[in-house]
């Protein structure tokens, strides 16, 4: 058993309805108790889609469980299929159906109903979302691709594999992909799952290669498709300038075309950017990355080496790609953190004096807590982060998206030093002033019974501090002096709270009883770097 | 229990006999594991402990606003394959996740384990863990343990299992104890204060609410204990506290002006309150809050209203909305019809409403769809769905999260259904 306050990855039926939602014409039958149909709710409120999705549960009760949990499982199929008149069916079991094997593949192959049936067999004790996401996706392909007379065609053709509902930005950096690989001189053959229907998979060969935009839903597939028709795949994630660059690069090669007209794109604003001088600020400022593996690895490089930060620690808790992870980790002198408890990852922000966090909403938090701006690399994320603009991640435009957001939540540099220098000014409120939280909300505890998008955004005001206070109070722990406190209270409200605790760590290792100003400062030099 | 209603209705009419259609098909419900949303908040030194899958873990990560609170009072402990396996035994690691937690968590007084469908599929007997780590851990922790699985339970019957877990931890008061009054079911603490305010005024002063915002705070209780059920979806905890000999009053539901002062009166009548004692004490409140409502009913009168089952609300909910907004019911789906909590409820109802009992999802929307309400009344994973067909609707989980109950919360429970269509009038885009 394993203690989870929050989990960074839905079960893995979740990655098999990400992908059948992204799909047309396929729907999925799955044999699960009522309570887990809340998962609709995270397609048609978290990514606002205005469809449900294409999924029929049979939420069989306690009462069906001795008897005919089979037969209703055959009557739901059967009533889908006469409803829906998809071209092809998935079926699978939830976690509990898992416990009373009903063998749903068995039970649907049965009714020799006129479509294709895939059974997904996504061990949930076991295996979580995004490995769900990529077994469905590999079964669905294996069962339907199908051999076939290529289309002849002067311009090369590839797949674009990956992308499914509820990712982090996928509707985005498809249409930016998808643009981009045209103007290099590429017809798509077919784009899945996103878009898809069953039929189309059967033309998945008719492609010279593929592109895989998420190796976390696709690599399976990818590795069966090279295998099984030759089609050779990219490897690099074209998310930030130079793994554009490289990845424009690679698929030229892929389709024996020269690329080189769009590798000058004008509308890649971010190279500049980052060399204008009022970028010199973010030199150097400590850097956490923690996410899914993709998003890590391809966050780790932009931040080192396109923004000039340093990365202090990574990691993901994609535990598939442990070892990619672990060698981009190797490339910043930095060991990658594999887990999927967030207390970890909570813990490792808090020891290694990080400025800026990039990660997922569970980051967004633990950042809150510590009071350390955040910016959103990958899921699982919140509704606010399905945004109505057009905001890729990947190719030229997803750099200067990732310009803008990464930047925007710390302090410009001449605000930074002002503030550094005139801390009493009655007038600074010690947040970036372009973000407009004050401070005295930041630290109220609200507690805002929210539910998942009806609240806009949990902003810093509905941070709820539940736990013990952060300062210590009991009996032999150090107090603060009034004085302390004053002084304590003109530090920047992102370090404060680090210094509090470093100060108060520090008093306890001295046994101080009363941190005065001196102490303040003996513990700032004491840590200092 | 006698099952009939105390207080005669206004209308002669009522559903009370009416037939009502039973689905059985796809189900689109939360389980009761949701429950800990709101009671995790209410019962400020308690702990949820769900004893579950990552499904039951997302699931409530999912319908808790995305983790909104940074750590709130509630965990799932996650069965592996190694549980099922029994390569590790499951009492074992119970014991070794519930030390961690505590550990973690010194300021908790009161440790809920919560079944959920895999716990109660592999007949991991929670009860006797329960007992176990009671033992355990006393007296600084009490644990007790309850159902919230899907198997089982729909929603808030998760609360009703709950509250029923705490029935026999209620202290026993003399058999002469002087009568008192208990509220049972989670409302908001405002809402609270002002019933307490109410009685007070009335001059019922021995009243106490189940469940207690500390644990340390259980109510006593005697034969002369008489209670208000404050939910409608509390079977089980009524039974139980029947069955320890408190009475219940039979009353509607405090929703809207005339529920909430059908429901005060059942208490007046029960302690003896002089007529003009009673009048008195509501009569601002009341006037206040039809005077509210009425501004909202000249938006609602005569709009076509259709509700899906979810919270076992939606009765009380319907004869609120027919009889105080003059709205046209449809059709009101309610996940389980439990006759004798609703009787006064049914009876309400306009003659000839169609009830339904279950569901059928697909159906259910088909009836929907023909209908064309003005106002759907529906859970999240529809909500969205159905705007987008062009339907107005209203999420019905939001009437679990907001106080809703009273005089002074009337007019904000009759907004939950009018802003939807004021929004609507609004938008030009
Ligand atoms: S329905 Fe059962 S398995 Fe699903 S979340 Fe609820 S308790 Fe867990
Ligand atoms: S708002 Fe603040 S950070 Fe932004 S430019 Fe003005 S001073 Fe600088």
């Amino acid at each position: 058993m394993q203690l989870t306050l929050w989990t960074y990855e839905g079960p893995p039926h979740v990655g098999a309805m990400r992908v059948a939602t992204g799909m047309q014409g396929l729907h999925y039958v799955l044999h699960a108790p009522q309570g887990d149909t809340y998962a609709d709710l995270l397609f048609t409120m978290i990514e606002r889609r205005s469809a449900r999705p294409p999924v029929t549960y049979t939420t069989f009760q306690a009462r069906d469980l001795g008897g005919d949990t089979a037969d209703l499982f055959k009557d739901s199929v059967r009533t889908a299929y006469d409803r829906f008149k998809p071209q092809a069916m998935l079926v699978g079991a939830s976690c509990t159906a898992e416990l009373i094997q009903d063998d749903p593949g068995g039970l649907a192959r049965a009714l020799n109903l006129p479509v294709p049936v895939i059974a997904v067999e996504l061990p949930a004790y076991q295996k979580k979302e995004n490995w769900g996401a990529a077994e469905t996706f590999y079964r669905l392909v294996r069962t339907l691709a199908q051999p076939v007379e290529r289309t002849p065609s002067a311009r090369p053709r590839c797949n674009i594999l990956g992308p499914t509902a509820l990712g982090f930005r996928h509707r985005d950096d498809l249409r930016e992909i998808t643009s981009l690989l045209n103007r290099m001189g590429i017809d798509i053959n077919v784009t899945a799952p996103m878009g898809a229907t069953p039929d189309d998979l059967a033309r998945l060969a008719d492609a010279d290669f593929n592109v895989v935009l998420y190796p976390e839903v696709a690599g399976t597939a990818a590795t069966y498709l090279a295998k099984t028709f030759g089609q050779k795949s990219t490897r690099i994630v074209p998310i930030g300038m130079g793994a554009t660059r490289d990845f424009i690069a690679e698929v030229a090669e892929l389709a024996g075309i020269d690329a080189t007209a769009v590798l000058d794109e004008a509308n890649a604003h971010m190279p500049w950017y980052a060399r204008s001088v009022d970028s010199n600020y973010l030199t150097g400022k400590r850097v956490y990355v923690f996410g899914d593996a993709t998003h890590v690895i391809a966050a780790a490089r932009i931040a080192q080496t396109e923004l000039g930060f340093t990365v202090v620690g990574m990691g993901t808790y994609s535990r598939e790609f442990a070892r990619e992870v672990r060698e981009a980790a190797k490339l910043y002198g930095v060991e990658a953190l594999i887990t999927d408890d967030y207390l970890d990852v909570e813990d490792q922000v808090a020891s290694l004096h990080v400025e800026l966090v990039l990660g997922s909403q569970m980051e967004r938090h633990i950042a809150k807590r510590l009071g350390v701006p955040c910016a959103m690399i990958s899921a699982p994320m919140h509704v606010q982060d399905f945004p109505a603009r057009y905001a890729p991640q990947m190719g030229f435009e997803g750099a200067n998206v990732i310009f803008d957001t990464w930047v925007h939540p710390l302090m410009m540099g001449l605000e930074e030093h002002l503030l550094g220098m005139f801390r009493e000014d009655f007038e600074f409120n010690a947040a970036p002033s372009h973000l407009g939280t004050s401070p005295a909300r930041m630290e109220a505890p609200v507690a805002a019974p929210a539910l998942a998008a009806a609240a806009p955004t949990p902003a810093a005001d509905t941070l709820v501090m539940d736990r013990p206070a952060e300062s210590i109070t009991a009996k032999g722990q150090p107090v603060w002096s009034a004085d302390g406190e004053k002084e304590l209270g003109k530090i920047p409200f992102f370090v404060r709270g680090k210094a509090r605790r470093n100060t108060e760590r520090y008093a306890a290792e001295k046994g101080i009883a009363v941190i005065s100003v001196e102490t303040l400062y003996d513990a700032k030099a004491h840590f200092s770097r | 229990m006698d099952g009939i209603a105390a207080i005669a209705p206004q209308a002669a009419s009522g559903c009370g006999d009416a037939p009502v259609l039973k689905e059985r098909g796809q189900r689109e419900v939360f389980c009761g594991l949701t429950g800990i949303i709101w009671l995790h908040r209410k019962i400020q030194d308690a702990f949820f402990l769900v004893v579950g899958s990552r499904t039951c873990a997302h699931l409530i990560q999912s319908a808790a606003g995305v983790m909104i609170f940074a750590e709130p009072r509630f965990a799932t402990a996650i069965i592996d394959e190694r549980d099922l396996a029994g390569l590790a035994d499951c009492n074992d690691e119970l014991d070794r996740v519930v030390t961690r937690l505590l550990q973690r968590r010194p300021e908790i007084k009161l440790l809920f384990l919560v079944g959920s469908c895999p716990s109660e599929v592999i007949k991991l007997d929670l009860s006797r863990a329960a007992q176990r780590l009671s033992r355990q851990m006393s007296p600084a922790v009490r644990v007790l343990n309850y159902s919230g699985s899907g198997i089982e339970t729909t929603f808030t019957q998760g609360e009703d299992a709950c509250l029923a877990s705490l029935v026999p931890e209620l202290p026993v008061a003399a058999d002469d104890a002087p009568a008192d009054l208990l509220v049972v079911g989670a409302l908001a603490d405002v809402v609270e204060d002002q019933m307490r305010r109410l009685f007070s005024a009335m001059g019922i002063e021995r009243v106490s609410f189940l469940p207690p915002r500390r644990s340390g705070d259980l109510p006593a209780i005697s034969p002369n204990t008489k209670m208000l059920l404050a939910q409608p979806f509390l079977a089980e905890t009524g039974r139980m506290l029947e069955e320890r000999g408190v009475t219940r009053l039979a009353a509607p539901f405090p929703l809207g002006i005339e529920g909430t002062t059908l429901w005060l009166q059942a208490a007046a009548k029960a302690f003896a309150v002089p007529q003009s004692t009673f009048d008195s004490a509501i009569a601002a409140p009341a006037r206040r809050g039809s005077e509210a409502v009425a501004k909202v009913r000249e938006q609602m009168a005569g709009k076509s209203i259709f509700m899906f089952p979810d919270s076992q609300l939606e009765i009380p909910l319907a004869r609120f909305l027919a009889r105080e907004l003059d709205m046209k019911l449809i059709e009101i789906g309610t996940p389980y019809l439990h006759r004798q909590h609703l009787a006064s409820e049914l009876d309400m109802l306009p003659a000839g409403t169609m009830l339904s009992e279950g569901q059928d999802v697909e159906r259910q929307l088909d009836r929907c769809r023909d209908a064309k309400p003005d106002l759907t009344v529906c859970g999240l994973g529809l909500a969205n769905p159905l705007e987008a067909e062009g339907l107005a609707t209203k999420w019905s989980i939001e009437l679990l999260f907001t106080p809703i109950q009273g005089f002074d919360q009337a007019a904000d429970l009759a907004e939950l259904f009018a802003r939807p269509l004021v929004r609507r009038a609004k938008l030009r885009v």
